[in-house]
């Protein structure tokens, strides 16, 4: 039985794949010669056609994602911001509403945004928010259930994180940047010096964005990591002192849907 | 007990009946009641909620839109951002918006 056959039909098409996409994000490539009209002419001008619609629907990918950030910085900017992210980092999978998860650490290095330091965190913000969107369904963590636990264990509960929790933590007003921009209304002056920390999360079927409290970041972000109640306490308590509020943070997370479950010691409580 | 003495059993205790205690918290937001709440600068634990905000956006990929529009170079003024950024102040009282240079002109 010949095997080779397919491997070398397959490596064809790949390296079709390969001499075709070559120059499509390359304005200045000419069009490769493996693309010919009927008589084996170059056909520049339909590979022109393939590649700018490449570019914009990519541009447009990303604007869908990032609308708030497009808002802040204009159209025009943001587009050629977004053209030369595509250019340098193009999309790995074919679902387009996966792409932009570089964008925001492209924004923090772009040399054109320098003098917006909050906007890469703006864009984590709104990639977080299209992840928690797209993240599976699942109930959230009841209080009940948590306050079930007897106390002497509460020190050694771990939590399993709900799949839409993300956190963006930013040395600017991201959140409130953010949400004045994703709102359709007008933009009133905003002081960015205040750091924020952004809790999003999808509950039911509508994401949320939450400002987090003092600690509540690094109270959560170890949640997370699988440390432990007490562990975890401890360090926000050592990050925030007396402005950690333990009760009111866990009262948030749960009304948040941060968590789906927890795990005490070998017994599984969903 | 391996984590430290500020953090006792009696007090996590404490804190989850401090949070049954406070469990009827007020659900999101709708956009205006939010935008009050930030006007007003007021703030409950866990911030103000945000919610709802792209019912109908899902995403890139997600309509049969076409792309008939012609992807032009940038020039110059595309690079110097013209949105709402200039309303976003930073410390020192400067705004997020660049200026086009205009210190080498000739006076």
């Amino acid at each position: 039985m010949r095997v080779d056959g397919g491997m070398s039909e397959s490596g064809d098409a790949r390296s079709f794949a390969a001499a075709f996409t070559s120059a499509l994000l390359m304005p200045d490539r000419p069009a490769p010669a493996v693309v010919a009209g009927p008589s084996g002419k170059a056909a520049v001008k339909r590979y022109g056609v393939y590649r700018n619609n490449v570019t914009v629907s990519l541009i447009n990918a990303l604007a869908a994602v990032f609308p708030a950030t497009q808002r802040i910085t204009g159209s025009d900017f943001f587009r050629e911001m977004a053209r030369q992210h595509v250019r340098a980092t193009p999309p790995t999978s074919p679902l387009l509403f996966e792409y932009g998860r570089d964008f925001p650490g492209f924004i923090e290095h772009y040399e054109h945004a320098k003098s917006l330091p909050w906007l890469a965190d703006i864009a984590r913000i709104e990639r977080a928010w299209l992840d928690a969107y797209h993240a599976a369904d699942a109930d959230p963590l009841a209080l009940a259930t948590l306050a079930a636990i007897p106390p002497e264990r509460l020190m050694d509960v771990n939590f399993v994180a709900h799949p839409a929790t993300r956190i963006a933590r930013s040395r600017y007003s991201a959140l409130t940047i953010f949400s004045a921009n994703r709102l359709d209304q007008p933009v009133s002056q905003i002081d960015a010096s205040a750091s924020e920390d952004t809790l999003i999360t999808r509950p039911g079927l509508e994401v949320m964005a939450r400002r987090l409290p003092p600690g509540g970041a690094t109270f959560l972000i170890g949640l997370i990591a699988g440390e432990s109640l007490g562990a975890a306490a401890s360090a926000a308590l050592d990050e925030a002192g007396a402005a950690f509020d333990l009760g009111g943070n866990i009262a948030g997370m749960i009304d948040a849907g941060v968590f789906v479950g927890v795990s005490e010691g070998s017994h599984d409580v969903d | 007990m391996n984590t430290r003495a500020t953090v006792t059993t009696a007090l996590l205790a404490s804190a989850i009946s401090a949070a049954l205690a406070s469990a009827a918290m007020a659900g999101p937001l709708t956009d205006g009641e939010m935008k009050a709440a930030m006007d007003a600068g007021k703030e409950k634990c866990y911030g103000v909620s945000l919610a709802g905000l792209n019912d109908c956006a899902a995403g890139p990929g997600t309509t049969c839109q076409g792309t008939s529009t012609v992807d032009f170079q940038g020039n110059a003024w595309a690079l110097v951002p013209g949105g709402t950024c200039a309303t976003i102040v930073v410390p020192g009282g400067r705004t997020g918006s660049l200026e086009p240079l205009t210190r080498d002109l000739p006076a």
